[in-house]
């Protein structure tokens, strides 16, 4: 046992290195994103929505940092104050499916058994199921706009985080601790809630994290196809099927603005996700 | 025992982890095994004695670095090149460890997993090896040898998984065997005949054995000297008999005083606080704030191992407390 | 040892059978547990002695409540008297005990709100002073398990199961992973905690030495069946059953040799 605690202190020392360099970059560019979305229609130099026909599909320049669209509208200003709204989305998306298969996962490595066992076929079945499919299928029979395709895709990012928490959960769940705390008498939705839940919040963390990054293209794809969000609002993904006209024009920069917002926000979470799960050591 | 050391570890230290977070495991630690020696090695968790086994065999992670120098039969092992190490690894030593399940494939069979080093090795042929495995495993008390090939760790005790590790250790014939802690997760009725297996094949052999345990009594039934480690140091060195009968070290003492008997019902005589490692200890002795006996000279300056008596210990104190640590132990 | 007056038994364990159902359709049921009984007088010490698949462990769990017995009977002094659990365990891997994020002062102050009703303030002074009990200080309230060495935290366990002032401790292997030199001060304190309160303890452990510092009471058990009975004193040093003998001439002492069992 002497060995084992020697080989643990070891292991732990390798792997507490403070310095993960991706780790620390996608957490700063992810949080800056973040703040940007939130401030962003407060500093955006001009009204998004406000047209000038007059200055239309423009270049980059000094006035207009990304350029102008077709209506002449600022598309840096389009693209701050549109994060807001590319960022709700996929933010309640997350929030949603964190927290509905987090519960999900819980009771499956509570209870185990028939419980946990009709968990797992009902994640299978909706693993088989694309999530911009029922997206589409949810604003095509509820209406386009922002709740149809935000809930659906909430409930189909649920099995992901409640696959990845069951297993952590399982883990947990079997450790001496959690029969202490049966022994010692303290309720099950307390023990469920106050201990076995910090015990797996990390790893809820690095997956909704990566479900951010997923979330935030599926979402922009919704309206990008017409059935999420409408013109003339400011979103990415509306941004990018608005610039689509353009680029036949040679007017690139509208589509171009709003791709690379998409691109890099996504790579941004996902490496941070990747790097979290790594350091709370889930599996996949 | 005047033959030459076959293996000998001259002031070995090992640290680990990255650039700016370095810590000592183990410091300057002198230490030899000769053929037919069995020495053991004892000591508490962070006592470092397993790290230093694992150097011994250069088998520690790429972030720990071991420094001084390790000779095996003269030749430094530290600067073997890669095919020396795996004939040194394959061919002069062997490793024996606490945890045998660990350290088997539970889908490779016993016959598998014993001959796949010596036939990799090219030390004998498949057949050869497997005769000879099976001819050991008579030897050592398991019956139906044949059969014991075909079948998997999952259908063995720990007990006798341990044996078929000894089969294993022995079967390309080494120099020495390292056995690290290779009872500790068995009962012990099967600890003693695993002991007694391992040093009945040692002795015939003419084997140097470093035994590494945490169990100073079973050390002292097992072993011809002994080292105690505490917090990555040898502390005091000596035959086993009379290390154990009389320890020079105040931490050698504690250990034998401390220990509950099956015979008497005595209120214990624990050290205080818990066992260190090397890299939380600053400057002193790494023992003084544990110790009873420990003055302003041992807080400031790290005692070095020293002869007295015929035995090496490291204690600026030994003269003064030696009839005192008579009493702690034998009272 | 002190003499307690002996009025009605801690616990009373009665033909206890426990089988584990097979692993392959038409296998034999494994019989983990096999007609135990013993009896915990109030503030004894039962040691429960036993090697790995002897079942020691299991009847633990099962007097704990961790286990359902297929058959038998275990009553425990109190069971009746409202919520109050009357049984207690510390584990043996001091590692897995402890919720990893919660701070020590928490969990203790968690358990005395929760389960006994005290207020914050009451609450918090009791969890400073069953530390103290434990050995441990203020400042170890606010740390983490992980800042804790093994035996403050087989401490901290203990602590934890006194909080709620159960009629019987259940020791599972509590000492069995730490350190020689630890292992007696925590022996110490389990001695001193018997000298203070009427707790009793059930004590599962394979090792003779420390089953002899703590018990009056002894049984030792193998493949299930409990092979030997007696007072602790008498059981060691004068064993009747091969086993015990066996496993008494296991132990390594001065002047001990391994030996190869002859069957």
């Amino acid at each position: 046992m002497a060995t084992l605690t020697a080989t643990l202190r070891l292991r732990r020392m390798s792997t507490r290195r403070p310095g993960d360099p991706l780790l620390m970059v996608s957490a700063a560019l992810a949080a800056g994103l973040v703040v940007l979305a939130v401030i962003g229609p407060w500093i955006a130099p001009y009204d998004p929505a406000a047209t000038d026909v007059l200055a239309a599909s423009q270049g980059p320049s000094g006035a207009h940092l990304f350029g102008t669209d077709s209506l002449g509208r600022d598309i840096f200003s389009r693209a701050l104050t549109g994060a807001r709204l590319s960022f709700a989305g996929p933010g309640i998306i997350v929030l949603g499916s964190a927290g509905l298969g987090t519960l999900l996962a819980l009771a499956a490595a509570w209870h185990g058994g028939w419980v946990d066992r009709l968990l797992n076929r009902l994640l299978t079945l909706l693993f088989a199921i694309p999530g911009v499919l029922v997206a589409v299928v949810a604003a095509a029979v509820f209406g386009a706009g922002f709740w149809a395709p935000v809930l659906a895709l909430t409930l189909v990012y649920t099995p992901y985080v409640a696959r990845v928490v069951r297993s952590v959960a399982v883990r947990q769940r079997q450790l001496p601790y959690i029969e202490a705390l049966q022994l010692a008498g303290l309720p099950t939705w307390r023990i469920c809630l106050r201990h076995l839940l910090p015990n797996v919040a990390p790893i809820v963390l690095a997956q909704a994290t990566i479900g951010f990054g997923s979330a935030l293209m599926d979402f922009g794809a919704v309206s990008f196809l017409g059935l999420g969000m409408q013109p003339p609002t400011a979103e990415w993904g509306v941004m990018v099927a608005d610039g689509r006209s353009e680029v036949l024009d040679g007017a690139v920069q509208q589509s171009m603005a709003a791709g690379l917002c998409i691109v890099i926000s996504v790579v941004a979470f996902n490496v941070l996700g990747e790097r979290l799960t790594q350091r709370f050591g889930g599996t996949r | 025992m005047n033959n030459a050391p076959l293996l000998e570890l001259r002031g070995v230290g090992i640290t680990a982890g990255d650039r700016r977070n370095r810590r000592t495991l183990v410091r300057d630690v002198d230490l030899t095994v000769a053929a037919g020696e069995t020495v053991g090695l004892v000591g508490e968790s962070g006592s470092g004695k397993s790290m230093l086994v694992k150097s011994a065999m250069r088998l520690l992670p790429r972030h720990a670095a071991t420094s001084g120098r390790i000779d095996f039969e003269g030749r430094s092992v530290l600067g073997f090149s890669r095919r020396e190490l795996s004939a040194y690894r394959s061919r002069d030593v062997a490793l024996i460890h606490q945890d045998p399940r660990a350290h088997t494939n539970p889908l490779r069979t016993i016959g598998d997993f014993l001959v796949e080093g010596v036939v990799a090795g090219k030390l004998l042929g498949p057949r050869e090896a497997r005769q000879r495995a099976c001819a050991l495993m008579a030897a050592i008390g398991i019956t139906d040898p044949e059969h014991r090939l075909t079948q998997y760790p999952h259908q063995l005790s720990g007990g006798l998984l341990q044996r078929m590790m000894i089969v294993a250790a022995l079967l390309p014939s080494p120099k020495l065997v390292f056995a690290d802690e290779p009872t500790t997760a068995l009962d012990v009725t099967v600890q003693s005949e695993v002991m007694a297996i391992l040093q009945e094949q040692i002795r015939e052999r003419n084997l140097g054995l470093l035994f590494i345990s945490h169990d100073l009594d079973l050390a002292a039934a097992v072993t011809d000297s002994l080292a105690v480690m505490y917090a990555g140091t040898v502390v005091e060195r000596g035959t086993t008999a009379e290390v154990y009968s009389r320890p020079l070290h105040p931490y050698t003492a504690g250990l034998l005083a401390c220990r509950p008997s099956a015979t008497a019902v005595t209120r214990l005589k624990p050290i205080p606080g818990r066992p260190v490692s090397a890299y939380e200890v600053a400057s002193g002795c790494a023992f003084a704030a544990r110790c009873p006996f420990a003055t302003e000279e041992c807080r400031k300056d790290r005692p070095q191992l020293r002869t007295v008596e015929d035995r090496l210990v490291a204690c600026h104190r030994v003269e003064q407390i030696g009839a005192e640590l008579a009493q702690v132990v034998h009272s | 040892m002190t003499t307690r007056s002996v009025i009605a038994p801690a616990l009373v364990v009665e033909g206890l059978r426990k089988e584990f159902p097979a692993h392959s359709r038409g296998g034999k049921a494994l019989v983990a547990v096999d007609d135990v009984s013993f009896t915990l007088e109030r503030g004894g010490s039962l040691a429960v002695v036993g090697e790995s698949g002897s079942g020691k462990t299991t009847t633990a769990r099962i007097v704990a409540g961790l286990e359902r017995a297929t058959s038998g009977t275990v009553t425990a002094a109190g069971s009746g008297k409202g919520t109050a659990r009357p049984v207690q365990m510390v584990f043996q891997d001091p590692f897995a005990s402890l919720d990893p994020r919660q701070r020590i002062g928490a969990g203790l102050t968690e358990l005395l709100r929760v389960r006994i009703g005290l207020g914050r303030a009451a609450a918090r002074e009791r969890a400073v002073g069953l530390l103290a009990e434990v050995g441990l200080d203020e400042q170890h309230a606010a740390r983490l398990p992980r800042d804790l060495s093994g035996g403050q935290r087989q401490r901290v366990a203990i602590a934890r199961a006194l909080a709620l002032e159960p009629e019987i401790l259940i020791l599972d292997e509590a000492v069995a992973a730490l350190d020689v030199s630890v292992q007696a001060q925590v022996l110490n304190l389990l001695r001193d905690i018997r000298e203070r309160t009427t707790v009793a303890f059930l004590f599962v452990s394979h090792d003779l030495a420390v089953v002899r510092q703590v018990t009056d009471q002894c049984l030792v058990m193998r493949n299930g069946r409990v092979v030997e009975q007696g007072p602790t004193a008498e059981v060691l040093d004068h064993p009747r059953d091969p086993y015990t003998r066996e496993l008494l001439d296991a132990v390594p002492r001065p002047g001990w040799q391994p030996r190869r069992r002859s069957a």
